[in-house]
């Protein structure tokens, strides 16, 4: 095998990754009466997947993710409330609209690298949650926008007060942008961006247009964050501020270093972890589940490499090498 | 005209005076970064230790604030040293992405450890009498406290110019920032002079945290609530330069204030947008610092 198809091959589909989409289809049948915590998992794993590619692959580390989800959030709401209540057409309009503005931010953002791109990631999304707060007239400020509503999906299957519609609503877009993220990694162009997170200056000075491929990724993450927040806004029939808070951007990066950067399944891994614990932890303090989080990150950076994944990696490594041992 | 004036005046002493408190908390991060070249998002938690240790001092136990104060900086500088052994020492040569996680982490128990102890709301602190009178400056009166700020700003910028610029230990510490090879191989102990910095670092934040209550209200979600606009400061100073740190903390104070007061319903995100421009501006491309050759 040489080395261009194995690069190209590392995220190709393997048989065991069934038992996540199997699992997730039990989930509907098994817990009925959490399918909207369930679709809260399943969005948020939307969401961490579309950092995981700029993230994981491209190296572009953000505290500002939340501006895309909220800018999603808040177009379907408007969307519907201006009477595009079609939902699927909705989200992806709503995606469009976070996407063009990655593309306003993007060219300049991606020229800053380590502090200067965290910081000013931070300060759009700082920007972007008080002009959502001021601009009351359309966003509703601190009550945010409620009671808005969408035509049935398909036109077949009307939203349902126990949330079956909404949690196989954001399954199906969870399976269809998982679909594209894979394809897209395991292209030349996700195998280029690959090298950039590895080093930028090689990179450049192989001729690969870094800024360019930086931008391209950050478009289309901001593209799924943005789809992501539509189908928040729209399985919530609810949007706030929060959607756009310091505290959803960090979320997000939790969620995806629980699980495991750059591997797909870190995010999909990583946010159902992150948001049970914080469920039921939340339950027993609003503020105590911070320990919690704080502690596992320590934890994720000086003793687990790779996140979840990255442990179950370990143990099936110490499994197939005890098998081999006996082999032998 | 009066009005102008005393509109202009109000602008610029409050503007200087909350642009004193957020250069107080960020020269001990344009410090330590300088130095350590690690991003410290738990930095805003030093300075919400410093408020919350002299604030209860002075109510529990009615320590006079020209006492609390000192010992609150002094107190959370002997405990960054343990946190610094504790955790920094692991990430100096991390990835920056494990260096936001670990120290965001930090912040987070930070911010639940300060729940649990003080309580969710705002943590109340009186100011010495001494400080709530007005003084009369001619144009309209100010309170004690903006004027004492100030003072203690530029007594803090002559006392770190002349440790920077003038002892043998700036001289160390700036060899160390330039070239942290060559100053180890000259003899410095750089380890020692990390745990040393890291110290003042948070101690300075302590001391912003413990002068500012009155300005920046201590609360739980304190660590995260400044920590913006006191990056944003220190990415538009770049790694261990102080002098510029002044100028670009008294400009976010005073262009701050005469937005919110001028233009009430926009002026809070006036000043972000004016800083993402300036800090484009100064690094397309990479965190520009004076090169050590």
């Amino acid at each position: 095998m040489t080395v261009r198809s194995e690069l190209l091959e590392r995220h190709v589909f393997r048989p065991v990754e069934i038992i996540y989409w199997l699992l997730l289809l039990a989930a509907f049948f098994a817990f009925p009466s959490y399918l909207s915590v369930a679709t809260t998992v399943v969005i948020m794993s939307l969401f961490a997947l579309s950092l995981d590619l700029i993230l994981g692959f491209g190296g572009i580390v953000t505290l500002g993710h939340a501006a895309y989800f909220g800018m999603g959030a808040y177009a379907a709401a408007l969307l519907a409330f201006g009477g595009f209540q079609e939902p699927i057409s909705a989200t992806l309009l709503a995606g469009l609209i976070a996407a063009g503005l990655a593309l306003i931010i993007g060219p300049a953002l991606l020229l800053l690298e380590g502090l200067p791109l965290i910081m000013v990631t931070m300060a759009i999304t700082a920007i972007l949650f008080e002009a959502a707060n001021k601009a009351s007239w359309l966003t509703g400020g601190d009550d945010g926008l409620r009671d808005f509503s969408f035509s049935p999906v398909f036109g077949l299957f009307p939203w349902s007060v126990y949330g079956q519609t909404s949690y196989l609503y954001a399954v199906g877009w969870l399976a269809v942008l998982f679909v594209l993220v894979r394809r897209v990694v395991s292209s030349p162009f996700g195998v280029a961006l690959q090298g950039i997170r590895e080093n930028r200056a090689r990179m450049k000075l192989i001729g690969s247009p870094v800024v360019g491929h930086l931008v391209r990724a950050y478009v289309l993450s901001a593209f799924m964050a943005g789809v992501a927040g539509a189908l928040h806004a729209q399985t919530n029939k609810f949007v706030s501020l929060e959607v756009l808070s310091i505290d959803t951007s960090v979320d997000v990066v939790v969620m995806l270093v629980l699980g495991g950067i750059g591997r797909l399944y870190g995010a999909l891994i990583g946010a159902p972890v992150y948001i049970l614990v914080k469920h039921f932890a939340a339950t027993w303090s609003p503020y105590h589940w911070m320990f919690i989080i704080g502690a596992l990150l320590i934890i994720a950076v000086r003793f687990v490499r790779g996140g979840l994944l990255g442990i179950l990696g370990h143990i099936g490594a110490w499994f197939a090498g005890v098998g081999g041992a006996r082999k032998s | 005209m009066d009005a102008l004036l005393s509109s202009l005046s109000f602008i610029a002493l409050y503007g200087v005076s909350y642009g004193v408190v957020l250069f107080t908390i960020s020269i001990g991060l344009v410090v330590t970064m300088g130095l350590m070249r690690i991003i410290n998002m738990a930095h805003g938690a030093f300075a919400a230790l410093g408020g919350y240790f002299a604030v209860s001092l002075m109510n529990a136990f009615s320590v006079p604030f020209a006492i609390a104060v000192p010992a609150a900086v002094l107190g959370v500088a002997l405990f960054s040293v343990f946190v610094e052994r504790l955790f920094y020492v692991h990430i100096y040569t991390a990835s920056e992405l494990d260096q936001v996680l670990l120290t965001v982490g930090l912040a987070y128990i930070a911010i639940a450890g300060l729940n649990l102890a003080f309580g969710p709301n705002v943590f109340p602190g009186q100011l010495p009498r001494l400080l709530t009178t007005n003084v009369d400056l001619g144009l309209r009166t100010f309170p004690a406290y903006r004027l004492f700020l100030i003072a203690v700003g530029f007594l803090l910028v002559v006392a770190l110019w002349y440790v920077f610029d003038r002892t043998s230990f700036g001289a160390r510490l700036r060899a160390a920032v330039d070239n942290r090879t060559m100053a180890q191989a000259i003899g410095i102990n750089v380890p020692r002079l990390f745990s040393l910095v890291f110290a003042i670092g948070c101690g300075l934040a302590a001391l912003g945290g413990a002068i500012g209550y009155a300005i920046f209200p201590l609360e739980p979600v304190y660590p995260f609530k400044y920590l913006v606009l006191v990056l944003i400061i220190v990415s538009l100073t770049g790694f261990g330069n102080i002098k510029p740190a002044v100028g670009v903390a008294v400009f976010v104070g005073v262009v701050d204030t005469a937005c919110r007061y001028l233009f009430p319903s926009v002026g809070a995100f006036i000043i972000y947008a004016i800083l993402i421009g300036l800090i484009i501006h100064k690094h397309a491309g990479i965190f520009t610092r004076r090169s050590p050759s």
